[in-house]
């Protein structure tokens, strides 16, 4: 069966469409102010990487944060289901997941069927997510997929406020007065992303394995900072913003239950 | 910041520099600046026998340093001065001590305190400085005197950085947002104002339930002059009462702030972010004098 | 087709009129000579009661959570109250108490009429179960410009660990309280309206404990939104006849309401209990799940024992019996004191004070009793004192068994809770839990 997954995200929408656990092809667009469109968008810039056309696609689900808006979805999921449909399907040995998008990070402990057992997230205070590595880097005039390589050229840690993203924003600014390296205040605002993260995960428990997936696995800075404050490896997906995508379609397929 | 696909920076607000072409510099005795490096925005401002002859107003960038050098380059261009000829510099601001050709550093309140007086008389009793990482609520003397003073930094600071914030969320240029704030038939109920972080989940929550922009902006605008009259009722308010920073320019911010506190700011005829760079060279004027003196 | 029958509460407009009375008549107490007076939901309000019929009180924590019904005049408290230079992370009703002060505005007010001036007490009759408690009043009297005021220290440990000293001392603070009140009041203490008092306080709690267990049944007469309203009469002034003799009335109509299988959600599907008080500008939060769901809050620890009082018996958590109903017949003010005290301190929601892990076991008995598939706890930055060890108390109940969902927020200040993302995270954990949408 070719299903659909579509994740309305606060910044991006993914789409995945799957046929008996294989991706056939995938599209991301921005959200932006028009969801709607942007659905559309990314639905046919999935169908062409996919080569196939609409009604061979026999069911679609939708999760992520704007799942309301996908008009004909047959069912939809929350993030925290649709994640660990995701992973129970690629990477089943997985008992922790962590998930860093734009604007929120979840931790979910799941057994060994997959299910979900306990979830804690962020968001607001301690909000540790894409956004704030965006704010970050500009402040710091470095494009964005720099920073994470930047980062790893530091050799020292400057401690910087973890609670929230707005102190940290303004510690950065004391950093760059008082003539700290980039790379150094780079690595920091990784650290401190990474600790928010850990300390959310430890509230369900860090068991291994310990998956990574969202945009911001993407970030070699953080996997860095991120693993350091787990002192344990991490399991990244390829594609890791695209797994709740695929989480919703396995299970309108059956695939995962 | 988020760029959309068009790359278009809906944060980035005017820079700008300017100069008076019929002050001739070269007559004059007392040639002083004061350069303010802020955390969001840098000034310098040049003044000659106490008339102000230039300045400059751009982003203050990653490197502080560089970032009060830059501001003085640009208000000195094409006036045909070199920083050797500024015979007094103050430097001001988060990042006063990164001007490191300033003979002194003075703190942002005493310089607001002093540039208020100047741009909007001595009659001015109370300064509302909206910068772009906090807020000042100063009251002065009638010589720009600081009196008495409170500060909000952090949570709920209703700043610049927020509005950048908001714009770049909404697609709307930012030198837009107060225009279009008050494009609304009738007020909305504020976002939170307890901090910039819970406001812009609101606010994404209400775009996604179909607000239109502009009453998601009415909505911040609200709650960031709620948060400031909160600061100056703090305070307490003596008029007459003005507002520097950056904020100053946006009048969805400003008219609501007007309209809860019941007293009309004064009508700025400067620019408004320059208020601490000219405080700044106010003072240097009065030690460049003393000094002289003392010799 | 709906699972269960349902059917709103016949005694519901008697509850919402003994509140309006309650606010009404501390208000006019002046105009025929009464007495008004102040304190918190856990005051020994019994002990003013000997000084007259026309002796009314406020309690702070229901006016708190009265303003903070009112968004928009909570707001105004809360802001009032900071202006003024009180931090904001102290207790929520205690700034909105502050702030209706300062605004010089009544709490309640009548629909359709204007706000009347904030009703000064006359004197002041408090005990200092919290540090917010404590300062509370103090600073009552500080900006009223002064009220007599008393308060009794009621910590003497856990009530397992009760030692006869300990009664001795709060016993001997109520009766020095006494002497004062007649001092300060000019009136005589009438001691047989006391002992009524007494009586009526431990039938209040005991009958509320018992209504509480009502809801052990399939599916649940009552649900904890509705609970709130009816438990809040105990709080405002539980020495009462009135509110005793409601509670009376009540059990008996949950009783028929449970032989007849009226259920509060017509499709429950599944029960939760939650904890610490709810974000009471938010209560819509329970008919999401109601709606949405069929999932019923069915009460928390807080809704039954805060005004309710049990014991653990053979290892189950009971409704403690009335020492009148074990035939106890109180003859003087001493013996009353003492009945009263021992009583109170047996409160179960006394005693996480001293220790997390008593509320963690009386919190995992109500799981298993009342047949919950999990549990929600409310990380209330309002009140540190009902937070006080909740985080062991997510351990404990989440080691038992039990699923347990967090979400954060302000009991008494709204700009601290996110409606939306709250119920994003109930989503997920409805679906965590199996618990499918009501088509």
């Amino acid at each position: 069966m070719i299903t659909t997954g579509i994740d309305v995200g606060s910044k991006n929408v993914k789409v995945v469409i799957q046929e008996d656990g294989k991706v056939l092809g995938k599209g991301s667009v921005l959200a932006g102010l028009d969801t709607g469109a942007a659905i559309s968008e990314a639905l046919d810039a999935a169908l062409k990487d996919a080569g196939i056309a609409r009604d061979k696609v026999e069911k679609l689900y939708a999760t992520g944060a704007g799942r309301q808006e996908v008009k004909d979805a047959d069912d939809s999921r929350t993030e925290v289901g649709a994640d660990a449909a995701g992973i129970a399907y690629l990477f089943p040995e997985a008992r922790t997941l962590i998930d860093v998008g734009a604007e929120e990070g979840r931790a979910i402990r799941v057994d060994d069927r997959g299910k979900v057992v306990d979830f804690a997230m962020n968001e607001r205070c301690a909000a540790g997510a894409g956004a704030f590595t965006e704010a970050m880097a500009r402040a710091l005039e470095v494009p964005l997929e720099e920073l994470g390589r930047l980062s790893l050229t530091s050799t020292k840690a400057v401690a910087m406020n973890a609670q929230c993203a707005v102190f940290g924003e303004s510690e950065v600014v004391s950093l760059i007065h008082q003539k700290t390296e980039k790379k150094d205040i780079a690595r920091a605002v990784h650290d401190a992303m990474a600790t928010r993260i850990t300390s959310m995960a430890r509230r369900v428990g860090v068991e291994p394995q310990v998956a990574l997936i969202g945009g911001v696995a993407k970030n070699p800075g953080f996997v860095d900072s991120l693993q350091r404050d787990l002192e344990m490896k991490v399991f990244i997906p390829d594609d890791p913003e695209f797994v709740s995508a695929l989480g919703v379609a396995l299970l309108a397929a059956g695939i995962v239950e | 910041m988020a760029e959309d696909s068009t790359g278009k920076e809906y944060w980035r607000w005017t820079e700008s520099n300017w100069h008076d072409p019929d002050i001739d510099w070269r007559k004059g005795e007392i040639v002083t600046a004061g350069v303010d490096v802020g955390s969001v925005s840098s000034q310098a401002v040049i003044l000659v026998d106490g008339k102000l002859f230039a300045y400059s107003n751009m982003r203050t960038g990653s490197d502080s340093p560089k970032s009060a050098q830059n501001a003085m380059d640009w208000a000195l261009e094409g006036t045909g001065m070199t920083l050797g000829d500024i015979q007094y510099v103050v430097g001001t601001g988060y990042g006063r001590v990164n001007v490191p050709f300033a003979q002194r550093a003075i703190t942002e309140i005493a310089c607001h305190g002093r540039g208020a007086n100047y741009m909007y008389g001595p009659t001015i009793k109370t300064v509302l400085d909206m910068g772009g990482q906090d807020c000042k609520a100063i009251r002065v003397d009638e010589k720009g005197k600081v009196v008495a003073f409170l500060m909000n930094d952090k949570c709920a600071a209703g700043t610049g950085r927020g509005m950048e914030v908001f714009s770049d969320l909404l697609g709307v240029h930012i030198t837009k947002v107060g225009e279009m704030s008050l494009q609304v038939e009738e007020e909305p109920p504020m976002v939170s104002s307890t901090c910039v972080v819970f406001a812009k989940s609101e606010a994404s929550g209400l775009l996604r339930a179909g607000w239109p922009k502009e009453r998601v902006l009415a909505a911040y605008c609200l709650a960031m002059a709620h948060r400031v009259v909160d600061l100056l009722q703090r305070l307490g308010i003596e008029e007459d009462f003005a507002i520097t920073g950056g904020i100053a320019k946006n009048i969805g911010v400003v008219s609501r702030i007007e309209r809860e506190l019941g007293i009309k700011a004064l009508k700025p005829t400067l620019d408004t972010q320059i208020a601490g760079a000219l405080g700044g060279a106010l003072f240097a004027s009065a030690l460049l004098q003393k000094e002289r003196k003392g010799k | 087709m709906a699972k269960y029958k349902t059917a709103p509460l016949k005694s519901w407009e008697r509850a919402k009129e003994i509140r309006a009375d309650y606010y009404r008549n501390y208000e006019a107490a002046h105009e025929k000579g009464g007495l008004r007076w102040a304190g918190g939901a856990w005051t020994f309000d019994a002990v003013p009661a000997g000084l007259g019929d026309d002796v009314y009180p406020i309690t702070s924590e229901p006016y708190g959570a009265t303003i903070a019904f009112q968004k928009d005049f909570s707001d105004r408290c809360l802001e009032a109250a900071e202006r003024a230079g009180y931090a904001r992370d102290l207790c929520a009703y205690m700034r909105n108490y502050w702030g209706s002060i300062i605004l010089n505005e009544y709490g309640w007010v009548d629909p359709g009429e204007e706000r009347k001036p904030f009703p000064k007490p006359d004197f002041i009759w408090q005990d200092h179960i919290c540090c917010s408690h404590a300062k509370w009043y103090q600073v009552v009297s500080d900006l009223e410009g002064g009220i007599p005021e008393y308060c009794v220290d009621v910590s003497v440990g856990p009530y397992e660990k009760t030692t006869e000293h300990g009664i001795d001392y709060v016993v001997g603070q109520l009766s020095d309280g006494i002497d004062w009140l007649e001092k300060v009041t000019g009136r005589k203490y009438d001691d047989e309206k006391l002992i009524k008092a007494v009586y009526n306080t431990c039938r209040a709690e005991s009958t509320w404990a018992e209504i509480c267990m009502l809801n052990q049944a399939v599916p649940a007469p009552l649900e904890e939104k509705t609970m709130y309203s009816l438990y809040v009469l105990g709080t405002l002034q539980k020495s009462s006849q009135a509110v005793a003799d409601y509670y009376d009335e009540l059990k008996a109509e949950v009783q028929d309401r449970v032989a007849n299988g009226i259920a509060a959600v017509e499709n429950e599907h599944a029960r939760v209990m939650t904890d610490t008080q709810p974000p009471w500008g938010f209560l819509r939060v329970f008919r999401y799940m109601a709606e949405k769901y069929g999932c019923v809050s069915v009460g928390s620890l807080y809704t039954f024992a805060l005004i309710g009082n049990w014991i653990w018996k053979d290892g189950k958590f009971v409704p403690r019996p009335t020492p009148q109903s074990l035939g106890v017949e109180i003859k003087d003010r001493d013996q009353a004191l003492r009945v009263l005290v021992e009583w109170e301190l047996s409160k179960p929601e006394w005693q996480h004070f001293y220790h997390p892990k008593y509320k963690s076991d009386m919190m995992i008995q109500i799981a298993k009793d009342w047949k919950l598939n999990g549990v929600m706890l409310h990380y209330n930055r309002g009140c540190e004192g009902l937070s006080l060890g909740i985080a062991e108390n997510r351990l404990a109940i989440l080691d038992a068994g039990f699923p347990v969902m967090v979400f954060e927020g302000n009991m008494g200040d709204e700009r601290e809770f996110d409606e939306g993302r709250t119920m994003a995270r109930i989503d997920s954990f409805m679906e965590s839990l199996g618990v499918p949408k009501l088509a």
